[in-house]
């Protein structure tokens, strides 16, 4: 499950970007954009969970959405086991749904409060199949064990069963038309603490079981070190940082991100007591109005004359490893061993 | 923390029910802490547990009906303020206990400039003329870190962003100099970053200022940042109470034990299975008279269907003075963890 380089990519996303226009004026003329993912390119391989991080507003749920094409992107293309999903008809997309699902944040708005729970879960049958009524009931049943529903459910509301529970059903309709790719967009964000590691399991539970692909986006820094096994680092739109997940832990190379890692709290009161912490200035910059040069040269703790004049390109630094920052510029995969200490010395560079 | 002073604030045996269609859900059960001069408490919980109700139960805010505290004492400076008239309490609330609440969208009023909002307390409590609260509200801003912060004060609530909000709310809570500081999921809402800042703030105006504080929190990896003292609720009781070192060192109550293993770590080993706690948490509809745990617990027996756990203590102190716990088991070196798993 871990040995990423011989297996097949699943999911290609090359040069995504998803704008919202802003009208303003009498004439609600379109005077500018949200630039809610601006350009973003990464792959995931079969089997395996992409971990997809970054505070709120930076675009990570925007770039689920696009690449399931719930939104329109604007520009680039996402490939979905080798069909270009992007550019795919109406018609040919609908076909094309089953294999990719997605799961909500929210179980409460996800799931409509006036069908029962079977109906929930085999609505999507219901679109896609021709089954017979008792051929889909047995699927319904068969998806409500997979995910740990009691079968004495199946003729409940929504509003009856708790949050994990609710998450559970959401989980099953997504699995219905057995899927290859699913998303979850924070799917244990709305859970509480006991409750989360119980749905966290059965994703990973699901996962073996089935061979599911994960995009798993999420806040919790945490929680994404335990589930993915590669994780992208989004800031404003773009991509900071996307590495295996133990090198980006053990030590992040973006800035943004070593930012980020550095701010999370540890359950650990000696160690707290002792971490430094990297506190970032400010806020961040609205996305409609991103900065010029590097998106986080306005908060960057390392930054220099050349992060606010130029985009720095997302760039294979160590194997395996991208980062998008200028402090590893000149740096490539042939002398990925040197480059911690090369950052370094660029980042004092910066500071003088 | 002086162990042998008067506390600043001690609640005893605090009830509160809920009366609702349904029946009556006891939301609080006999709770007690206290507060010393100076102390951070951290109250750790899951949502339902009861820590919000218990802080909204001290200073009244509670709507009533449905709630009804039932029972207990609250003293703020050995006064109990749970015996007085609502109009009393009033002035006690904002000049004497500060709140900062979870979401400061919601909390600031968007129709009032953010400087009318810090003045408010300081006319309505310290008698201060409109001059002089807004120089005064100048130096709040100043003091929570909002820069350019007499231009500030026009400006409206949705003209900053979440993290400033939040600053304004401390601000807002700090303005009559209260003793006690109560801050209910105040970084719950806010990004990790912004949430840094905030936790940073909080413990530089704790060495300017010395007040004590109450932080509610359903993140363990916040208290273990700034608190000195623990309580854990559950089923709207504290199930365990210790120093904030010897808590995660050494947790004694079950429910305590199974949540820190349930949260992965950022840099420790990391599992390959998450452990669960199964099950859900309980809605009180009755008086507990067995533990609330009961029905989670990898240790039950039958004593706990019983008889709901009192709080003992686990060391020599006095009870709410060390670490003390409400469970009927008892940890010892002979019964490995191994051994109920």
């Amino acid at each position: 499950m871990r040995d990423t380089a011989a297996r097949r990519k699943l999911v290609e996303v090359d040069s995504l970007k998803m704008y919202f226009p802003i009208h303003s004026g009498v004439f609600r003329r379109h005077t500018g954009d949200i630039k809610a993912v601006d350009g973003i390119s990464f792959d995931i391989y079969e089997g395996e969970t992409l971990g997809l991080v970054g505070e709120s507003g930076c675009g990570k749920s925007t770039v689920g959405r696009a690449m399931l094409r719930l939104y329109e992107p604007t520009a680039g293309r996402v490939t979905i086991d080798g069909e270009d999903v992007s550019s795919l008809s109406p018609e040919m997309l609908r076909r094309k749904r089953p294999s990719m699902q997605m799961v909500f944040q929210d179980p409460q708005a996800c799931l409509n409060p006036r069908m029962t729970l079977s109906a929930i879960i085999g609505e999507p049958l219901n679109e896609h199949t021709n089954w017979s009524t008792d051929r889909k009931l047995d699927r319904i049943y068969e998806l409500m064990d997979a995910v740990g529903l009691n079968r004495r459910f199946a003729n409940r509301f929504p509003h009856e069963f708790s949050g994990g529970q609710r998450q559970r059903i959401g989980i099953a309709r997504a699995l219905a038309l057995n899927p290859k790719f699913i998303v979850c967009d924070e799917p244990i964000a709305a859970l509480d603490v006991s409750i989360q590691a119980q749905v966290v399991n059965l994703l990973e539970d699901l996962q073996e079981k089935f061979g599911l692909t994960y995009l798993f986006i999420s806040h919790d820094l945490s929680m994404v070190r335990h589930i993915a096994d590669r994780v992208a680092v989004m800031y404003l739109g773009r991509i900071a940082e996307l590495s295996p997940r133990d090198a980006l832990y053990a030590r992040p190379l973006h800035p943004y991100a070593e930012a980020l890692l550095s701010a999370v709290p540890e359950p650990d009161p000696n160690l707290e007591a002792t971490r430094s912490r990297i506190i970032l200035q400010g806020d961040v910059p609205s996305p409609a109005r991103p900065p010029k040069g590097c998106n986080f040269c306005t908060r960057c703790p390392k930054v220099f004359d050349l992060c606010r004049s130029e985009k720095p390109q997302l760039r294979e630094v160590e194997p395996g490893r991208q980062v998008a920052c200028h402090l590893y510029n000149g740096i490539n995969t042939a002398s990925g061993s040197t480059a911690g200490t090369e950052a370094k010395e660029h980042s004092q560079q910066g500071a003088n | 923390m002086p162990d042998g002073a008067a506390p600043v604030l001690d609640v005893r045996g605090l009830k509160t029910v809920f009366r609702t269609r349904g029946g009556e859900v006891h939301a609080v059960n006999t709770v007690s802490f206290h507060l010393q001069k100076g102390e951070l408490l951290g109250v750790v919980g899951e949502s339902g547990s009861g820590k919000s109700v218990t802080m909204m139960s001290l200073v009244g805010l509670l709507p009533s009906p449905p709630a009804d505290v039932r029972a207990g004492q609250v003293l703020l400076d050995g006064v109990d303020i749970l015996k007085i008239a609502p109009e009393a309490l009033r002035d006690i609330r904002g000049a004497k206990i500060g709140f900062v609440f979870q979401d400061p969208m919601t909390s600031l009023n968007p129709v009032f400039t953010v400087g009318a909002q810090i003045a408010e307390p300081l006319i309505r409590h310290m008698g201060l003329t409109k001059a002089q609260a807004a120089t005064r509200a100048v130096e709040l801003l100043e003091l929570v870190g909002i820069s350019d912060a007499r231009a500030r004060l026009k400006s409206y609530p949705h003209q900053f962003s979440g993290g400033m909000r939040q600053r304004v709310m401390i601000a807002i809570a700090l303005a009559c100099d209260p003793d006690v500081l109560i801050a209910d999921e105040p970084t719950t809402a806010l990004d990790v970053t912004i949430q840094a800042q905030i936790l940073e703030l909080v413990k530089e105006l704790r060495q300017k200022l010395g007040m004590a504080i109450i932080w509610i929190t359903h993140d363990l990896g916040v208290i273990a940042g700034i608190a000195d003292r623990v309580i854990v609720m559950y089923g709207g009781q504290v199930v365990e109470h210790a120093p904030v070192k010897e808590l995660f060192a050494n947790p004694q109550h079950p429910y305590t034990r199974a949540l820190l293993k349930t949260i992965p770590s950022l840099t420790g080993q990391r599992a390959a299975r998450l452990q669960v706690i199964e099950g859900q948490p309980p809605i009180m509809l009755a008086e507990p008279n067995s533990c609330p745990f009961r029905a989670r617990c990898a240790y039950t027996h039958d004593r706990c269907h019983a008889e709901n756990p009192a709080r003992r203590p686990v060391d020599a102190r006095a009870l709410g003075h060390g670490h003390d716990v409400a469970c009927h088991w008892t940890a010892t070196a002979s019964q490995p963890e191994a051994a109920h798993a």
